[in-house]
């Protein structure tokens, strides 16, 4: 079983197989991302290598902020013009559970491990929907500014709680995620507890209420990119955001800022292919799909952005950054010296729950 | 009323000069005397400076240099609204949010009048110009003749002893504008306001003023009652700018006995009333009104000196007939006759003599 | 004028009565004129009409319960939500049915994440039911009940039940409940718990926030507008470039400027310091808070009045200000009685634009709105792009479309819609 997939991968990438298999593949695809250093990281790993070997054409769209909203759109209308999209592990979640991505059987149509680990058991844990391709291990958490916190430089994510300690105003996501968790986990609920608590209204008032002691201290923010800024002009102490976007503003810019990984929320991004395809394009979609995913193809991303990939296959293989010669390991959020204390987001749970507790956030966010 | 000290003299305009950018003067050196009750019309052509007076008048200009005084006061530093001068401007500018009653309870409103006050005299001033049933409507549904007297009586609602119009009858048709010429006029005599009326029409300065104003680069070329306007024009301007006028070039052989011998560019020799030349060898141009050359030998005056002309054209007018000569080498002096049962009726291609009265013609500056 | 002697109608020349005649005649010019206009016509209904149709339709429509679950909802009719018991076995067999079908057509989560928006919870319910239910045998697995809350104790939960039951008809007003923060209840409508109720504040928030903005925009463009109009044309068309200025730059761009002037350690506050008139460590907060948002978003709409301001006070010729003055009126009262009344147009079409863009904007507050400066329109947002619950997206855009066109109404009322000019 495992030696004919492993033949057939060989004959369809070295030999004649790709003649034979462009009859029935489109060749054009129209992939979807997030943008900016992002997109980039994809071309310079992926898009590229893929054209190069295909002849396929790619074209970039940078609507995965929207993904979710226009896929439903396109897929009422009737007239889906993405191919593969990338979007977070929770978006995966609700377009599958809304019939908008195509279930994906990860051992048939991805491929293996360099040593023949199928690609379940290679994702692990990460494979949190049957739609879904994880490509990417991100996290957010938090930075602070070296030169505002004394000699006493933040240890634990419970330093966001303590203004005694660090004074001055905080930046958290605008969102319950991650910051409920960060609440209860600071006032004493065990970890492997918080979700239970969070699920009864006591455990959600406890949340808002330890949020509320710094609430008045808080700038909200809603893209990723306003945490790294308000930390360099120092209007924040400290503030949470996706680690990458640190990276940059610490490794690139050289801002006096540090990482606080204590805590870190992991969280994934990645791949879906959407439904409604016509069966050349999704023949297409699917190779594209087992290309950019295997374990050489996700560790060459992490030359180019701080994300850890998701492959236990592919963290050895990552090297240096593309070009500040920076060795990325020890920068990635899943290095074993930064993911001593993190936080296991709880995908089912907040499916169930996003929108509920979105209301009530907002709602006491308003008051 | 106003003034003891000199009634002859209530809009007073004294060594008054204005500029606009500070390199050229629009208005130059302009002296006026009005007494009260008089009608006078500024009359020039465009940018003559005639409107920029009335401004200043108004106050929405102020003098560059000079002194303006209403009543014997100098007005140079009172602003438009406390000068109580009322006005009707060329559109006619009535407040079109406002209802035509709303419209002539303005002025009387700004100055605190009561309410049954003001009423009374809307209704008074809507009757004078016969609009009595058109208080509740707005201006928008008003024709331009129905507007101008509007506007005519918002200017004299709260009874002003000077009235401005700044060309208000431009833009009404020729029948409207001769109706509303008389009813003006009449309106004024009657109320026995002072009025200072500004327009380009020459028609319409002639018949309605006391006196005429004619304005040109910013100075008042001739300033006199219309008829003497018309028949004694004081300069080549005012010659061609009033009326129809022949003129012709030549140089003053001899001036004698209140006459001046003018010899013409082609040699020929006529006679003329020496108004602004004063000795021989001057250039100059004379004037003769078309109704005033004569060609019928029979009542050509004695001694006149004559000239040849050859008939060009006979354009029949109805009332009148205008028939163009060449005379003295120029094609475009007319000769008007009255249609009448002896008239001759002159036919293109025939040769005549023609010749006038000296005082007639007036040699003027060249 | 022979006519008026003749009695009968009045005949054209041929015979005909003229009125027919006439009538025929028009026609045909008015098949031409709709003829010429059809093809606007159709872009009208197709980009304006249809959409704010369907948004109308989606905002009460909730087929998707009855058509995926048929059978429960017919079983389900006799339950009696009240009695706090669970349905008996023939809703659950009933269920066993329509999920596995469901199911093998993939529509089983959909469902689930419908009802989710009314109860949290059931998404997972449904999720993990029907990928087991795809592999029983409905005809004979029996009996359900049991099978059921072997898979999860939620199935056991009355609520749940109710949340179906009370959702299965074709139409809801569940959505607009939402909207005004109440839901269904067991006796009708009853109102959301304290935590919950948010679009009511959210809503006259941005009512409040949205008229702010005008009257600041008012209050900045009447000058403006007021100087363009009255400056030579050459000058004054130099100045309009700089007020479209902004409208070349990004949005995002301009929004983030004003956070760096008004941020604790942005230009303003820096300048204040510095100048020695608030202390270093009482910088002032006026960003991520109401007035922020005012600020930036009045910056923003400004043009959007400055523009329709200015057209119409370039038809106010100069000579009524100047008619007013000859007439005894002040400075003051000439502007007042006479040049303001005929700008007020302008005011009023401005009005209406800057308030009708801004309850409709969301990035902006959201940017710079902090907790105290979020419009409606951000919920809306969010409820059209990350929960895709458009439904009730649907309703509060609904409101929002009917308080646009109450207020809408009321300014014809009270200033007369003929009062507006655009330009």
């Amino acid at each position: 079983m495992k030696l004919t997939k492993l033949s057939a991968l060989v004959a369809s990438t070295a030999l004649c197989a790709p003649m034979a298999m462009a009859q029935d593949m489109a060749d054009e695809l129209t992939i979807v991302s997030w943008g900016g250093s992002y997109s980039a990281s994809q071309k310079n790993a992926y898009h590229d290598p893929y054209t190069a070997m295909t002849g396929v054409k790619i074209i970039n769209d940078e609507s995965s902020a929207e993904a979710v909203a226009k896929l439903r759109a396109m897929n009422e209308a009737g007239n889906v013009t993405w191919d593969v999209v990338d979007v977070v592990a929770s978006d995966a979640m609700r377009l599958c559970d809304e019939g908008l991505a195509e279930e994906i059987d990860h051992d048939a149509d991805l491929a293996p491990a360099p040593d023949g680990t199928p690609a379940s058991e290679d994702f692990g844990d990460l494979l949190v929907s049957e739609c879904f391709v994880p490509q990417i291990v991100y996290s957010t958490t938090f930075g602070y500014r070296t030169d505002l916190v004394g000699d006493t430089p933040p240890t634990s994510v419970c330093a966001i709680f303590d203004l005694d300690a660090y004074p001055g105003k905080r930046s958290l996501q605008k969102r319950p995620i991650d910051n409920m968790e960060w609440a209860l986990y600071c006032d004493g609920v065990a970890k492997d507890e918080i979700y239970d608590v969070l699920s009864t209204p006591e455990g959600v008032k406890r949340g808002l209420d330890k949020l509320g002691t710094i609430k008045d201290n808080v700038v909200w923010w809603s893209a990723g990119a306003e945490t790294p800024q308000l930390l360099a002009d120092g209007e924040v102490v400290m503030g949470s955001t996706y680690n990458g976007r640190l990276f940059s503003a610490i490794a690139e810019q050289n801002q006096p800022i540090a990482m606080l990984w204590d805590m870190q929320s992991f969280d994934l991004d990645g791949w879906i292919i959407p439904t409604g395809l016509s069966p050349e394009r999704k023949a297409r979609a699917m190779d594209y799909l087992r290309f950019a995913t295997d374990t050489q193809r996700l560790a060459d991303q992490a030359k180019y952005i701080s994300y850890g990939p998701a492959r236990a296959s592919s963290a050895p293989l990552v090297g240096k950054h593309a070009e500040l010669g920076i060795d990325m390991a020890p920068h990635m959020p899943t290095d074993p010296a930064n993911a001593t204390n993190v936080h296991i987001y709880d995908y089912e749970w907040w499916a169930d729950n996003r929108d509920d507790l979105n209301a009530k956030f907002q709602a006491w966010l308003a008051k | 009323m106003a003034d003891v000290s000199n009634l002859d003299a209530f809009v007073e305009f004294e060594r008054v000069q204005k500029s606009y950018d500070g390199e050229n003067l629009v208005v130059k050196d302009l002296n006026l005397s009005m007494p009260k009750g008089e009608f006078l019309t500024m009359l020039g052509p465009s940018g003559s400076g005639k409107t920029t007076c009335l401004m200043m008048l108004a106050g929405f200009e102020t003098a560059t240099h000079g002194d303006i005084r209403l009543g014997g006061t100098s007005i140079n530093n009172i602003p438009p609204h406390k000068r109580g001068i009322g006005m009707v401007f060329q559109n006619y500018a009535l407040f079109p949010h406002m209802t035509i009653a709303e419209n002539l309870s303005f002025p009387l409103e700004v100055r605190k009048m009561g309410k049954t006050d003001r009423e009374v005299k809307v209704m008074r001033a809507l009757d004078m110009v016969e609009m009595g049933a058109f208080g509740g409507r707005r201006p928008s549904q008003l024709s331009g003749g129905q507007q101008q007297r509007i506007a005519l009586a918002r200017a004299l609602v709260f009874e002003p002893e000077l009235v401005l119009m700044d060309e208000p009858l431009g833009a009404l048709d020729k029948q409207l504008r001769e109706k509303m010429q008389f009813e003006i006029t009449h309106l004024a005599h009657r109320l026995g306001i002072t009025v200072v009326y500004v327009t380009h029409d020459q028609t319409e300065a002639l018949t309605m003023s006391d006196r005429v104003a004619v304005f040109e680069d910013g100075r008042i070329q001739q300033l006199d009652p219309p008829d003497k306007l018309y028949e004694e024009p004081q300069n080549s301007f005012v010659a061609q700018f009033i009326g129809e006028n022949n003129t012709l070039e030549g140089v003053v052989k001899e001036i004698k006995g209140g006459t001046a011998l003018v010899q013409l560019d082609n040699g020929d020799l006529i006679d003329a009333k020496p108004v602004n030349v004063s000795k021989a060898g001057e250039r100059t141009r004379v004037s003769i009104r078309p109704e005033r050359v004569e060609f019928n030998k029979d009542r050509m005056p004695e001694g006149a000196h004559t000239l040849k002309a050859e008939v060009m054209e006979f354009i029949y007018m109805g009332d009148i007939f205008r028939t163009r000569l060449r005379v003295a080498g120029k094609d475009d002096f007319f000769v008007k006759t009255r249609n009448a049962p002896d008239q001759e009726r002159l036919v293109p291609g025939q040769e005549i003599e023609i010749g006038w009265l000296a005082d007639d013609c007036r040699a003027l500056d060249a | 004028m022979s006519d008026t002697t003749q009695s009968g109608p009045v005949l054209a020349a041929d015979g005909t009565p003229l009125k027919r005649s006439l009538s025929r005649a028009l026609r045909r010019q008015k098949i031409r004129a709709l003829m010429l206009i059809a093809p606007l016509l159709l872009f009208v209904l197709v980009t304006f009409i249809l959409p704010i149709g369907d948004m109308l339709f989606r905002s009460v429509e909730n087929q998707i319960v009855s058509e995926t679950l048929p059978r429960t909802v017919v079983a389900l009719k006799s339950w009696d939500a009240t009695s706090g018991e669970t349905p008996d076995e023939a809703v659950y067999a009933a269920l066993a049915i329509d999920l596995k079908m469901a199911a093998e057509a993939k529509l089983h989560t959909r469902v689930g994440s419908r009802l989710n928006y009314e109860k949290p919870g059931i998404s997972s319910l449904f999720r993990k039911a029907g990928r087991q239910v795809k592999k029983w045998d409905v005809e004979n697995d029996g009996p359900y009940k049991a099978r059921f809350l072997d898979l999860h104790k939620g199935w056991g939960d009355p609520d749940v039940w109710s949340t179906i039951q009370t959702y299965s008809p074709k139409f809801t007003n569940g959505y607009f409940l939402n909207s005004a923060d109440m839901k269904k209840g067991a006796d009708g409508p009853e109102w959301r718990p304290e935590d919950e109720q948010i679009y009511w504040l959210l809503l006259k928030r941005t009512m409040f926030m949205s008229m702010a903005i005008t009257l600041s925009c008012i209050a900045l463009a009447y000058p403006v507008a007021w100087i363009l109009a009255n400056l030579p044309a050459r000058t004054s068309n130099m100045l309009m470039i700089l007020v479209l200025l902004p409208f070349w730059t990004s949005l995002l761009v301009r929004t983030s400027a004003w956070k760096v002037m008004l941020q604790q350690q942005g230009v303003i506050n820096d300048t204040l310091v510095w100048l020695g008139l608030v202390g270093d460590d009482a910088r002032l907060a006026m960003i991520n808070n109401q007035f922020g948002t005012i600020v930036t978003m009045t910056h923003i709409l400004l043009p959007f009045m400055i523009l329709p301001m200015y057209s119409v006070m370039k038809t106010i010729q100069p000579t009524y200000l100047r008619a007013a003055k000859s007439l005894g009126a002040t400075n003051w009262t000439a502007f007042w009685r006479v040049y303001f009344p005929q700008s007020v147009p302008g005011i009023g079409a401005g009005s209406i634009l800057v308030f009708i863009l801004s309850i409709g904007y969301y990035i902006t507050p959201e940017l710079v709105g902090g907790t105290k400066g979020v419009f409606i329109s951000n919920r809306i947002a969010y409820h059209i792009s990350t929960s895709l619950n458009w439904g009730l997206a649907a309703a509060l855009g609904a409101i929002l479309l009917a308080l646009v066109l109450i207020l809408y109404w009321a300014y014809d009322k009270i200033v007369g819609i003929d009062n507006v000019k655009l330009g």
